[in-house]
């Protein structure tokens, strides 16, 4: 198949009071496409066939290309990770396209996730929200048992579908308010059903909230577009659990 | 070190050839895939050892790496490990080589026993590794004696 690209590409890194700077959507015919690429591979074909042609890749963040990384990412005709559902960039199929297609690939939109060069975009923020709390600190010393603390199944499963987490970084894209909190609602939730999580909830909640405001994160105004996005179908629900846990922790704080 | 560095990153670039980094990955990965298996044979290993020093030749030759290293490059990062992987994949394959019997992942098409591996404990009862000795240099294989002072080695048989 045969596809027509339009690709931001900027070759020097943004800052965060002007970013998106010095870059533009560039414009590349694709032929000899297999629908049963991925869309990465078919980035791939896009970079060898640059190169020969003396034009420097694009540049894009890929790892495991499985679905379990969250290294990859990108807007694809305007959505994170593209059309289908729960299904990261690199799960994506050139299947799901048509013959034809016009495809507009962007980086993520967030002052708080500059972009490095072409679609590849600094999310270091989430590792500092992540380094401001979303851990148990206690020091547990040997593994133990299993199953030696009892967790209800219902909580587990409430604790795992928050865990599935891959901080891609989707759900700030999707957002118009460049909200992060999909992101972090599902580490506050993630700890708060467990046992051993629950010690320090109150803590973990100030610390990541403030985290992610002072990061530049937006807030939440109710449109679930990150829910949409997300390439693991976090629930919302996690949000209204985060508002909870930091609620809690604000009238509980001493 | 951090000359050294450089220098690598520079020839890299100043190279420009015709023929991709991931051009170059896919060459090697075919040699290793077909001749350094996991069943591999004194022939097809004797054969990789005379195509590995000739890509990695024409890797240095004529490989494509464009932009600078004043920017994020990824072609770059590709390239340094790819020169690696042209090290390391003979490395491998010498290492395949000298082991004669058939062992866990190794399987030496000519140790077997009806297509089962079979073991020489008389003379590969020990660890090896290789020391580096630097670039170009041939490296020097050193091995560790396995001693077993409960158990007699023996065939492991599933069937």
């Amino acid at each position: 198949m045969k596809v027509t690209l339009h690709i931001w590409r900027q070759s020097q890194p943004s800052t965060k009071s002007d970013f998106r700077r010095d870059g533009a959507m560039v414009r590349y015919e694709l032929d000899g496409v297999s629908s049963d690429m991925s869309f990465l591979e078919m980035l791939d074909v896009l970079n060898e066939k640059l190169i020969k042609e003396g034009q420097e890749p694009v540049a894009f963040d890929h790892d495991c290309r499985e679905g379990i990384c969250g290294s990859c990412g990108v807007v694809i005709n305007g959505r994170p990770h593209g059309p289908e559902g729960g299904t990261t960039a690199c799960q994506l199929h050139m299947r799901s396209f048509k013959d034809g297609a016009e495809i507009w690939i962007e980086p993520w939109r967030a002052s708080a996730f500059p972009v490095v060069r072409d679609l590849v975009v600094d999310r270091s923020a989430f590792d500092r929200i992540v380094q401001s709390g979303a851990f148990v600190s206690v020091n547990t010393g040997a593994p133990q048992d299993a199953n030696a603390i009892p967790v209800p199944k219902a909580d587990a499963d409430r604790a795992f579908d928050a865990a599935t987490c891959i901080g891609c970084g989707a759900c700030v894209a999707a957002c118009k308010n460049a909200s992060a909190m999909l992101f972090v609602g599902a580490k506050v939730s993630h700890f708060a059903h467990l046992p051993q999580g629950r010690v320090e909830r109150a803590e973990r909640a100030r610390n990541l909230v403030a985290t992610m405001d002072a990061e530049g994160f937006g807030n939440c105004t109710n449109q679930y577009e990150c829910e949409a996005a997300c390439p693991k179908e976090i629930p919302v629900r996690v949000i209204a659990e985060m508002n909870r846990e930091y609620l809690r922790a604000k009238v509980t704080e001493e | 070190m951090h000359g050294e560095v450089s220098e690598r990153i520079r020839r890299l670039l100043s190279i420009q050839g015709k023929r991709t980094v991931d051009d170059f990955h896919k060459a090697l990965g075919k040699i290793m895939w077909g001749k350094c298996g996991m069943a591999r044979n004194e022939a097809g290993l004797q054969q990789a050892l005379q195509e590995i020093p000739v890509l990695r030749e024409e890797f240095w030759r004529d490989v494509r790496v464009l932009g600078s290293n004043e920017s994020l490059n990824q072609s770059l990062e590709k390239a340094g490990r790819v020169a690696d992987f042209l090290e390391f994949g003979e490395l491998l394959c010498r290492d395949a080589l000298e082991r004669r019997e058939s062992c866990g992942g190794h399987f030496r098409e000519e140790w077997q026993d009806a297509g089962e591996a079979q073991r020489d404990d008389e003379n590969f009862c020990h660890a090896a590794v290789w020391e580096y000795k630097g670039e170009g240099q041939p490296e020097v294989r050193h091995q560790e004696e396995l001693v077993f002072e409960n158990v007699a080695l023996a065939v492991r048989s599933y069937k």
